[in-house]
């Protein structure tokens, strides 16, 4: 009897090929367009044109007349249901359709269900609204102002335009280390408004059966049970009468985490029409109205000893979350996991306090490929950390290396009051500096200059904390953070496996296989993966945050251990001996000491269905709720260098190296996958993205003609390195990875930039880097900061 | 993609495509590749009674030399063909560079020269080397057929000279009397963007003596636009670095930009400046080593 090699039945670490692109790659997936029900209607939005205005009037009359239309569906129609406005994912309000203002332009303001899309659209279009415009507020400054006008006159005790101030950290502290320091190194930034864009926008089909009394939505939704969930609350329908599913999801990158207005008003028009009801949002709509990411301005502070050495840190964050209060993240933090910066360096101080305004624009806030702002907080902190290094004249590699967190120091409190747990922050770094060639390159660079050329290195260095929660702390509108996977196996030993969490490109129908492949030795091809639909899978929080992996995938192990202890029941019922006398090995259990008397993981499958011993329960299936002790700490360090052409200030990229430490890697290559699909969001964000508005509040970037999602033409090639630091409360050690690059990408690009620029004195160029700053930035040798112009002539 | 309602109609011959237009009283648009056309009616923006597309006319998807050397470009004739063309490199260095830069691969499969100039983008790329080069646009109509120079074709942003019942059937670039040499740069935020910035260049020499110069610029004004002082500048000279600056300086004032998010007008000058400047020097470049 040879042993099974785990990596031929796609266990742990075999870079299994993903099985859902079978059905992608070949145009068979189904995403929710895809889905046709008998009898179903289609539904358009009507948007504000305008970014804040009092709406005087609606005339639907003329909309009303179009042959094929069913229903117009007003503001004031959705109050007579209670159902003009919802609550967000942060304890605020937001209007499903407007009744008294629209505050931002692409706001809901009627809709049309009608017999084909083109019929709706037509009736969108004969809607007449009266709107009696008022000043557009864009920016914090703006909102801020003493005598700005005020944006949610809907909420009682709401005398201004401020979401909310929070703080956190230890006050007093920072400001002694301040006080003591030799060399204080300030710097603001901004981290522009950018948007998720997922390829497939938004959607929902709501199926209202009277007969049944059921309501099936299909619905672009990284997190179905929060939606049945939201659904059972707001629209007050019983919850087991709800059905989520959903479909296969073209993208989601934190989008898809909110319940859309369109949601809500095509529930709401099945429940009137008794018909199923369709709504496919457009690109535009998807743009200026969905989810958004980022728009934070900082100014950060480091005091710094002479030798480098990083006293304590000071941030204020300004952060523009549009007209409602949207952001979706764990209830209790205001401004996400923004003080999960500096979490990789030992800093004994530090403080950071926030302010949150409302604007004239979409709300949203979501957190696009990340933890809960962490992006934000991880391009401040290496942001930071070069201009300190600048300041202090000293090496950004050696000034990174001198306040990392040593491999001795874990566990390892911050500042802020995390737990960091594992890691080799010193090695990744070698690794990085090692394959990109450092000392080489900065000599090369030395003698660039003297040639009149412009070369630059920039380095990146974080820990960002994964896998929200842990119940004590995480919890969204009081529902925590836990998750959840359900493991059944069938008689011949295949099985199915589904979970709280729900994929849209992370791979999970390959990879929750390959646990249950590695804990049970049953092949990661016999195991059927089934998430998205809340009729069957169990409870969960959805897929965001890389809480997959760390939460729903330490689920799926936990799952699998259970089965495995029943069968091993089976297994000495079998084998004749006692349950102490059995052993475990991969895929099989054999007799202690007699290991040529063994039964597979398939024969105990068997025995359950049909040769079980007496008293026990037949069957062998299980199910985990996983409430994870701690968040994980991936680790990555990534270093860019480019070459910027002084006379149009066009950069390129010459080389990227990727050193990622996300502990256990379940499937090397879909790993991989996500780390260059990450460091392409990156480079878009330091080269190109932005959303922008002019000073009447109309969104510059409502195609992708304007908003830039990069192609492979431009997209760098990546060197991608690993070092392993297993999880240590992980079951099987991983520590998730979907959105490392995003998260520490950016900065590395913009440092690059940057310390290629060093020559002129230019200390920062703000997101995105379009080669008109950088030009300016070196022709006026200053620095360019705050969000790019939108016209001024 | 949910247009207003139109009517379609495919004819297979040009006078039957004539005619449909005739019937259509200025209600009937042309679809050519669909490329600039079909995002306008998704939009909204552009909602014709009837689209008479053309792609089933027989006979229009050539580019060839005549026998004097006059370039023609059919109206079927697409960019990847064009980008593709060992006639274009052989021949004429200033399409030859442009092609691969319109737009992006997929655009480029679909859409045509012919198409781009009656488009009349001012960052359209072809109407700028049309222009570099002097080209003209063939006009066929119920009345025949007849000639028009580029620079009266595009009469504005996003307007040409057709009448509604015309269908340009043939772009012309005219025969090099001497060496034909240029070039072409264009400054995009990522493939696939229109020109922030772009300068197309196309010379004639005579030995290292310039005999004609055309030198136009799209991305950067209301229209495309013919900077016509700056190839008069190089007219009859050799490109000494003193002549590539006049001609560099001379372009980026032609120009006509605005700020706007893809950059200062003060830069995109400056842009149009330094591309001139690299052609012309890469004119020079060429031409020594092959000496
Ligand atoms: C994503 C994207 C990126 C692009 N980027 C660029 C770019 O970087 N640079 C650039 O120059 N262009 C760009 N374009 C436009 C592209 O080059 C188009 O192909 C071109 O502008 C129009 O050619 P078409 O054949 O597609 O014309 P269509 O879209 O079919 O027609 C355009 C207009 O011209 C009229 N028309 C077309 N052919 C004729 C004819 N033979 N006679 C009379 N009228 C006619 C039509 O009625 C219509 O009004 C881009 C397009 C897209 C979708």
């Amino acid at each position: 009897m040879t042993a099974l090699d785990e990596i031929k039945i796609g266990g742990l670490g075999a870079s299994r090929r993903r099985v859902e692109d079978n059905r992608f790659i070949r145009g068979k997936g189904t995403y929710i367009d895809d889905i046709v029900l008998p009898g179903m209607l289609h539904m358009e939005i009507l948007r504000s044109p305008v970014a804040h205005a009092r709406i005087r009037s609606i005339d639907t009359s003329k909309a009303w007349e179009i042959p094929g239309v069913r229903l117009v569906l007003t503001g004031d129609m959705m109050a007579t249901r209670n159902l003009a406005w919802m609550p967000t994912l942060s304890y605020d309000t937001q209007a499903v359709l407007a009744t008294d203002k629209v505050r931002f332009q692409g706001q809901e303001v009627a809709c049309v269900i009608a017999d084909d899309p083109y019929i709706a659209k037509d009736a969108c279009e004969a809607i007449v609204v009266d709107y009696e415009p008022l000043p557009a507020i864009v920016n914090p400054t703006q909102a801020m102002a003493p005598d700005a006008p005020l944006i949610r006159d809907d909420k009682e005790n709401q005398a201004d335009n401020i979401a909310f101030h929070w703080q956190v950290g230890d006050k007093e502290g920072t400001d002694r280390a301040f006080a003591e320091a030799d060399v204080i190194s300030k710097i603001s930034l901004h981290y522009p408004r950018s948007h998720p864009s997922p390829i497939e926008c938004c959607g929902s089909i709501a199926d209202f059966d009277r007969a049944t009394g059921k309501l099936t939505v299909y619905l672009t939704t990284q997190a179905p049970h929060i939606v049945r969930a939201a659904v059972a609350m707001v629209a007050e329908l019983p919850e087991h009468m709800i059905r989520i599913v959903s479909p296969d999801i073209g993208g989601g990158f934190g989008n898809k985490v909110p319940v859309y207005p369109g949601y809500v008003m095509s529930i709401l028009a099945s429940i009137l029409l008794e018909r199923p009801v369709k709504w496919i949002e457009d690109r535009t709509g998807n743009l200026i109205s969905t989810g958004f990411g980022r728009d934070v301005y900082l100014d950060g502070e480091l005091a710094l000893r002479r030798d480098g050495r990083i006293l304590a840190v000071r941030m204020h964050t300004t952060s523009d979350h549009g007209a409602f209060f949207g952001d979706a993240q764990p209830s209790k933090f205001k401004i996400g996991l923004m003080h999960s910066a500096f979490s990789c360096y030992d800093i004994p101080y530090a403080y950071l306090s926030a302010t949150g305004v409302y604007t004239n624009k979409a709300p949203g806030g979501v957190a696009y490929r990340c933890s809960f702002r962490v992006t934000e907080a991880m391009f401040f902190q290496e942001r930071m950390i070069e201009a300190a290094a600048s300041d202090l004249g000293m090496d950004p590699a050696e000034l990174r290396r001198i306040n990392l967190v040593r491999d001795d120091d874990f566990p390892h409190r911050t500042a802020w009051g995390f737990l960091t747990d594992s890691g080799q922050y010193g090695r990744c770094l070698d690794v990085a500096l090692e394959a990109i060639g450092y000392e080489e390159f900065r000599r090369q660079q030395a003698q660039a200059r003297e040639a009149g050329r412009l070369l630059g290195i920039g380095i990146s260095t974080m820990t960002e904390p994964l896998g929200a929660g842990n119940s004590r702390e995480y919890d969204i509108l009081g529902i925590k953070m836990f998750d959840s996977a359900e493991l059944r196996v069938h008689l011949t030993g295949r099985a199915i496996l589904r979970t709280g969490a729900r994929t849209q490109g992370q791979g999970h129908e390959t990879t929750w296989a390959q646990i249950v492949a590695h804990e049970l030795g049953i092949p990661a091809d016999d195991v059927l993966v089934e998430e998205g639909d809340t009729d069957t899978a169990p409870f969960g929080m959805g897929t965001y945050a890389s809480r997959s992996t760390p939460v729903a995938g330490a689920a799926v192990a936990m799952a699998a251990r259970k089965v495995r202890a029943k069968a091993r029941k089976l297994a000495a019922h079998l084998l004749e001996v006692s349950e102490e006398d059995v052993e475990w090995e991969l895929g099989r259990f054999h007799v202690r000491g007699a290991p040529d008397r063994g039964v597979t993981i398939q024969e105990c499958a068997m025995a359950a269905y049909a040769n079980m011993p007496d008293g026990l329960e037949p069957g062998l299936e299980a199910s985990a709720y996983y409430d994870p002790p701690n968040l994980t700490w991936p680790f990555a360090c990534y270093v860019v260098t480019v070459e910027v052409d002084p006379e149009t200030g066009v950069w390129d990229v010459l080389n990227v190296v990727a050193v990622d430490d996300c502990g256990v890697r379940i499937n090397p290559m879909v790993v991989e996958g996500q780390i260059m699909g990450g460091l392409t969001e990156a480079y878009a964000m330091a080269s190109m993205q932005f959303i922008t508005f002019d000073a009447e509040g109309n969104c510059i970037g409502s195609n992708f003609m304007d908003y830039l999602l990069p192609t492979a033409w431009e997209t760098p090639g990546f060197e991608l390195h690993e070092v392993v630091t297993p999880c240590p409360h992980h079951p099987i050690g991983a520590k998730g990875v979907g959105e490392c690059a995003t998260v520490g990408g950016p900065a590395a690009f913009v440092n690059a930039v940057l310390d290629a620029l060093k020559p002129f004195g230019v200390r920062n160029i703000d997101m995105p880097l379009l080669p008109d700053r950088v030009h300016e930035a070196i022709s006026r040798r200053r620095d360019v900061s705050g969000a790019p112009p939108v016209r001024t002539d | 993609m949910y247009p207003s309602r139109f009517r379609y109609e495919a004819p297979r011959s040009l006078d039957d495509a004539i005619a449909l237009l005739q019937a259509g009283q200025g209600e009937a648009k042309v679809l050519a590749g669909g490329q600039s056309l079909v995002p306008l009616l998704k939009l909204r923006f552009a909602a014709p009674e009837l689209l008479v597309d053309i792609n089933n006319l027989p006979g229009l998807d050539y580019h060839r030399v005549d026998p004097d050397g006059t370039i023609r470009i059919g109206a079927l004739c697409r960019h990847a063909t064009l980008e593709r063309s060992p006639l274009l490199v052989e021949r004429q260095p200033t399409m030859a560079a442009a092609a691969p830069l319109v737009a992006d691969p997929l655009v480029r499969n679909r859409g045509t020269l012919v198409g781009s100039l009656c488009h009349a983008d001012p960052q359209g790329d072809w109407a700028a080397v049309v222009t570099a080069l002097g080209g003209r646009v063939v006009a066929a109509g119920p009345r025949g057929r007849r000639e028009i120079p580029i620079g009266e074709f595009v009469t504005g942003p996003f307007e040409n000279a057709l009448r509604y019942d015309e269908i340009a059937v043939e772009a012309v670039i005219p025969a090099s009397k001497g060496q034909p040499a240029g070039g072409y740069l264009k400054l995009e935020r990522r493939v696939g963007d229109f020109a922030t910035a772009a300068a197309a260049v196309a010379l004639e020499l005579s030995g290292d003596v310039v005999t004609r110069a055309g030198i136009a610029l799209c991305g950067v004004g209301p229209s495309t636009i013919d900077a016509t002082d700056a190839g008069r500048a190089l007219t009859g000279r050799t490109l000494t670095a003193a002549a590539i600056e006049e001609a560099a300086d001379l372009a980026a004032a032609a120009a006509q930009p605005r700020t706007d998010h893809r950059g200062s007008a003060a830069y995109k000058r400056q842009v149009v400046r330094t591309f001139v400047t690299r052609i012309l020097r890469n004119v020079v470049s060429t031409a020594e080593r092959a000496a």
